[in-house]
């Protein structure tokens, strides 16, 4: 193959890919509302998910709140506006900084382990082994585990944000003697409904593009053990994408509704 | 018991055809298992057997061709007939494909989800299997603790206890030594003989071959190349068949 030929193909696989994880997401939607209910499953990935994040998004959260502060801190004490920092801090953590760097984490961690999981699962014929004994694979593996991300990384980011805003308030209660209790009411204040509630419903499509994106690439892995780390690898880069998309959409339809 | 024109066969494949691209696999292969018998397939790793088995419980679908079971065409099956259908059906995977994040336990007791009632009798179902493989010990262990024959023999276990009329075995002795080998053909026979199960068996291991089968089929270039017992494809002449026998 020519070089010439060879960008257009890439194009063509890159929407031929878009083309089957649209499919996969109907395919969601259309399983997630029949039964049977895989409650039990649903539990076990929700904990899954959760426990095995929950210490990385609260050291990104906690380092990320305290970088933050003392980076702005000298801008802003030049100009003489020190006390801005509460509601500068946390409206752009809120709004934007700990929502996407905490979907990030997720997506290195969450979609990258489903990917993984789901495709040795298909090389090694687990997910075969499913089917025939009588239970759909895809519902019991797939839809349980979009659902799991779609719940709880809203929460992973809601705490991640309040660890990072405790992180800015340490720094503050350092450097100028703020106390926590104040910083926190001051953060309150700034913090409106048009900040918190678009910001939130974000993340509920951050969790399911980590969760849909990995399932995606684990269950139709390739053969081999290649195809494996091929599958958790893309997962990651594909999720990342995805989550800017996102955030870029989400930013502009909020905009329309809320005049942010 | 030996192949009887008079009888149905429990299982009849039809002109099998199956591509991948341009890499045809199955090019009309024809197969018939009676009630009670052992047929063994042989084919060359890459000849597609694993395909051919694939079809017959539908998770490939055939380019054409039918496959019954039980007089049941299973292209003409909803989802549901489907699911019922193949819990008739044991499979044992080439690798075993024990669930990696669950016991024992929960490994055996997955197949019966979908039999409320057998759900309800679960534990003496889950004992009974595994005694049948000799393995109650191992019950609360996790795939990853056991060793390549015991995991072989735990997939046995949860193959069989459906107690399916058919059973379908990819490759049974792939993989292991000699002597593990052996135990596991020793244990397909006796879940035979107790069961009266008739089995499906895919292999290139001309030893399990000899002790297991009462027929015989080549699958050679995606067809039933030639059929008959052990003795007879042995005393073959043609050089396609002699290759198997080396
Ligand atoms: N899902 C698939 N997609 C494409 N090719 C496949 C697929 N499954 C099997 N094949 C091809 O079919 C051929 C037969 O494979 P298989 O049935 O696994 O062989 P074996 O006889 O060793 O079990 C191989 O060439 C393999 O590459
Ligand atoms: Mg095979």
């Amino acid at each position: 193959m020519t070089n010439s030929v060879k960008i257009p193909s890439n194009i063509k696989t890159f929407f031929i890919e878009i083309g089957e994880l649209s499919y996969f997401a109907g395919r969601f939607f259309k399983e997630v509302f029949s039964r049977p209910f895989e409650f039990k499953e649903l539990l076990r990935q929700c904990y899954n998910i959760g426990n095995r994040s929950l210490l990385l998004v609260g050291v990104t959260g906690f380092i990320l709140g305290l970088v933050f502060t003392l980076q702005s801190r000298p801008t802003l004490a030049n100009l003489g506006v020190e006390s801005w920092i509460p509601s500068m801090v946390s409206i752009s953590i809120v709004r934007e900084i700990g929502p996407v760097i905490i979907a990030l984490i997720c997506a290195g961690r969450i979609s990258s382990g489903i990917g993984a999981e789901l495709g040795s699962m298909r090389v090694t014929e687990q997910i075969d082994a499913m089917e025939v004994s009588g239970t759909n694979p895809f519902k019991y593996l797939v839809v349980t585990r979009i659902m799991a991300t779609t719940l709880m990384v809203p929460l992973l980011i809601i705490f991640g944000d309040a660890i990072a805003l405790f992180g800015s308030a340490i720094v503050e209660n350092l450097k100028s003697d703020v106390s926590l209790v104040l910083y926190f009411n001051e953060v309150f204040n700034a913090l409106k409904f048009t900040d918190i509630f678009p910001a939130t419903i974000k993340t509920f499509f951050f969790g399911f593009a980590i969760g849909l994106v990995g399932s995606f690439k684990g269950y139709n892995c390739k053969k081999g053990t290649v195809g494996v780390g091929e599958a958790s690898n893309t997962a990651v880069v594909y999720t990342s994408m995805l989550i800017f998309v996102i955030d870029f959409i989400a930013v502009f339809v909020f905009d329309i509704f809320f005049e942010i | 018991m030996k192949d009887n024109n008079h009888i149905e066969p429990i299982l009849k494949i039809k002109d099998l055809k199956k591509s991948f691209g341009d890499n045809h696999v199955l090019n009309g292969f024809n197969l018939e298992l009676f009630d009670g018998e052992n047929l063994v397939v042989m084919g060359k790793s890459g000849s597609g057997k694993s395909v051919m088995i694939k079809c017959i419980v539908g998770l490939i679908q055939p380019d054409s061709g039918s496959v019954e079971i039980m007089g049941k065409d299973i292209m003409k099956l909803d989802h549901t007939e489907l699911d019922f259908l193949r819990t008739e059906i044991g499979f044992l995977f080439q690798g075993s494909a024990l669930y990696d994040s669950m016991t024992v336990r929960e490994n055996l007791e997955f197949p019966l989800r979908i039999h409320k009632d057998k759900l309800k009798r679960k534990d003496e179902l889950v004992l009974d299997a595994l005694e049948n493989v000799g393995l109650t010990h191992a019950i609360d262990l996790m795939p990853s603790e056991l060793s390549g024959g015991m995991k072989r023999r735990i997939a046995l276990a949860r193959a069989i206890i459906l107690h399916p009329k058919i059973i379908i075995y990819d490759e049974p002795t792939t993989g292991l030594d000699p002597i593990t080998a052996k135990e596991i053909i020793e244990l397909m026979r006796e879940i035979q003989l107790k069961h009266g199960s008739s089995s499906l068996i895919i292999t290139h291991d001309v030893d399990c071959a000899r002790v297991i089968s009462n027929r015989m089929i080549l699958l050679i270039d995606g067809i039933n190349y030639v059929e008959g017992t052990f003795k007879e494809l042995l005393a073959l002449k043609e050089k396609k068949v002699r290759a198997f026998f080396k």
